[in-house]
């Protein structure tokens, strides 16, 4: 049976969700039993997820018939050391916000929504796997898709609790269709260029054509602003903060931690890959557009997220400085600036996720949403709390934590470069991690309790979250430290090898 | 000025007057028409392998009969005639249909979707295999277009044109 997904396991991760999202829509809406499918389902597909790395790291990588047929001509889906370790992390991820997700989204969503919402879960786990393992340039944008519109309508579930939900949903909508329609256009333009959709056969072209005609540069720059949008690139980000604060809250904590990182994956491959830093317009767009961008976002959007009055709001904003740590990390073409990056995006799913699911949990029992209302949170909620400052730590890039490995990598990359304002922009958007979140912590340790949460002897009431909404923030708090006690060890190796696929030749 | 208020269709069929319906030649037309329509969805559908056509088109098509079946008798009998729980079963069975198909050539040997596998004569699976998927986009692109109708033509506006 394991050789079985040894061989089919890359396509079975994307088959699988898919499917039983079709039968999860229709299922009767008898409490649980949505949630228990969509479980059962995520869970097997991290496992197979589980063996298609370790099949990867042992055999070196892959690539899968789809139907029988040969590529470039058939569809293909194609593991290798950049991809497996995502798609693994998806699953996790997914696997972690589901357990969450039972008592939140009891309480966020309508009963005879349940089994659609767990449906369009289902769906967006499935594009999300989809887009990460193909291997051909438009099954990219069809699995975009999936996941894009499984995922409006995540948001927009969001409306029972908060009607801003629909708003945010129909803005991410047309700004989500925008950037799926420039992504296409310029796989069009791609295509007309180089014959092919396979992106191996597509790379092999242009490097015979170095770098190709006019046509591949305007196809250059259509992919890389439509996945820009994608990910939130500082200034195309303006759909994320509503869509974070407003979704369901164990939306919001999958989103976070998987949607943008799958595009920013798309990003390592096409500007890898299938076009090559050794072209010319490829090395400039990068160094100075993609750079630039990157180290406004992470000044301007920390600065923008210590003006906010929502939690997760300022988290989503922060979000968008995280993504401009690894998008410094591509401007770097170097192996060392792409292994930071990578380190980075493994380590922000997991610390951004954890801190969304406590936000949520501290929802869930209080209805906070504002930083002002968490006063107390340190006596009321002290497990959920710990875990959020352990998260925050880590965010802001404390040493032991993930965020301080993946941090240092990048700062290293930056020095071998000789890129010295890049280290003293990495501290400042550090201190100012340091700010906003230390304003959270701050509130909930120092700030007393309301007088709601007291008893009638005038001692603290504890209302500590649900063990379902425990467990998964306390293993992903867990997490964040191993990575940053032992990140040198496993991780490291894994972001390396990736570096070393994406840029065989070592950079500039 | 005030815009006149429009009076509220009357639940169920409309049955008018004898010699009194104004629509009587749209009504018997389509009556005629629709069969048609659906016939020529199914000739679509399975002349897909040879010439222009496919599950998609017919389902456009197939959808289109029903649709028509609606603007003409009111969204209620079209209802009745064409139900929406039909319509979830349907979205769901085509899915199924395409992806089981998958499926069972998973558990014949082969690759997923290949469609080879699925019978002694590999061209004999091939041609099996495609009527077996278009089936399935037949069924769901029917369902889909059907509930998008039946979704925006049931919503209630959220103001009434007599609340201005």
């Amino acid at each position: 049976m394991s050789s079985w997904f040894v061989t089919h396991g890359a396509a079975f991760i994307v088959v699988l969700p898919l499917l039983m999202a079709a039968i999860t829509a229709v299922l009767p809406a008898v409490r649980r039993l949505a949630w228990f499918t969509a479980l059962v389902v995520v869970s097997l597909v991290a496992l197979v997820a589980f063996i298609v790395l370790q099949t990867q790291i042992d055999l070196g990588a892959f690539i899968y018939r789809m139907g029988g047929w040969e590529p470039p001509h058939g569809i293909s889906l194609g593991i290798d050391a950049v991809n497996a370790p995502i798609a693994l992390l998806i699953a996790a991820m997914g696997v972690a916000t589901l357990v969450y997700a039972e008592p939140a989204v009891d309480s966020e969503v309508q009963r005879k929504k349940r089994a659609p919402f767990y449906a369009a879960f289902l769906l967006c786990v499935a594009g999300l796997l989809g887009m990460v393992v193909t291997g051909d340039a438009f099954n990219v944008f069809v699995f975009l898709e999936v996941s894009s519109i499984s995922t409006y309508t995540l948001v927009a579930m969001g409306a029972n609790r908060d009607r801003r939900a629909l708003s945010a949903a129909f803005n991410y909508l047309i700004l989500g269709s925008i950037g799926a329609t420039f992504f296409v256009i310029g796989i069009g333009f791609l295509y007309a260029e180089t014959g092919t959709l396979n992106m191996a056969d597509m790379r092999q072209i242009l490097a015979n054509l170095d770098g190709g005609s006019r046509v591949a540069q305007v196809g250059f720059g259509f992919v890389l602003v439509g996945l820009g949008l994608k990910l939130a690139m500082f200034p195309l980000h303006t759909w994320l903060p509503g869509a974070y604060a407003y979704s369901p809250t164990a939306v919001t904590a999958f989103l976070a931690s998987t949607a943008t990182k799958a595009a920013l994956y798309l990003l390592y491959r096409f500007m890898f890959t299938v076009f090559d830093p050794s072209f010319d317009y490829v090395a400039v767009t990068l160094t100075y557009v993609v750079t630039a961008l990157a180290v406004i976002g992470m000044v301007f959007a920390s600065l923008q997220a210590l003006f906010q009055t929502d939690a997760r709001r300022t988290l989503a904003f922060s979000s968008v400085a995280q993504v401009g740590y690894m998008l410094l990390g591509i401007g770097l073409i170097s192996t060392l600036g792409l292994v930071g990056s990578y380190l980075h995006l493994i380590n922000h799913a997991v610390v951004k996720g954890g801190l969304f699911l406590c936000l949520g949990a501290m929802w869930y029992r209080f209805g906070i949403t504002r930083i002002s209302d968490m006063a107390g949170l340190g006596k009321t909620m002290p497990i959920t709390t710990a875990a959020f400052t352990v998260l925050a730590f880590s965010l802001i890039g404390v040493p032991f934590t993930a965020g301080f490995v993946s941090k240092v990598a990048l700062a290293e990359a930056a020095l071998e470069r000789g890129w010295y304002w890049a280290v003293a922009v990495i501290m400042i958007a550090s201190i100012l991690a340091l700010l906003y979140m230390g304003r959270m912590m701050m509130v909930a340790y120092f700030s007393p309790p309301p007088a709601s949460a007291l008893n009638s002897d005038g001692r603290v009431q504890r209302r500590e979250a649900p063990l379902l909404m425990l467990v998964p923030m306390i293993g992903l708090a867990v997490t964040s430290v191993l990575i940053g006690v032992r990140g040198n060890v496993y991780l490291a190796e894994v972001s390396e090898n990736a570096a070393r696929v994406l840029l065989p030749g070592g950079g500039l | 000025m005030r815009i006149p208020v429009k009076p509220k269709p009357a639940k169920g069929p409309v049955v008018p007057p004898a010699g009194s319906d104004p629509h009587v030649l749209l009504r018997v037309i389509s009556k005629f028409l629709i069969p048609l329509i659906a016939l020529f969805a199914f000739y679509v559908q399975f002349h897909g392998e040879y010439g222009p056509g496919g599950g998609f088109q017919a389902g456009v098509i197939l959808a289109v009969s029903i649709i028509l079946y609606a603007l003409i008798f009111g969204l209620a009998e079209a209802k009745r005639a064409f139900p929406p729980w039909l319509v979830r079963l349907g979205m769901t069975l085509g899915v199924l249909l395409y992806g089981g198909t998958g499926v069972v050539a998973w558990l014949l040997g082969g690759e997923f979707l290949n469609y080879s596998v699925l019978f002694p004569d590999p061209i004999d699976g091939q041609h099996y295999g495609i009527i077996a998927i278009e089936l399935g986009v037949l069924t769901t692109v029917t369902s889909v277009m059907v509930a998008f109708f039946y979704a925006f033509g049931s919503r209630q506006p959220d103001i009434e044109d007599g609340d201005w």
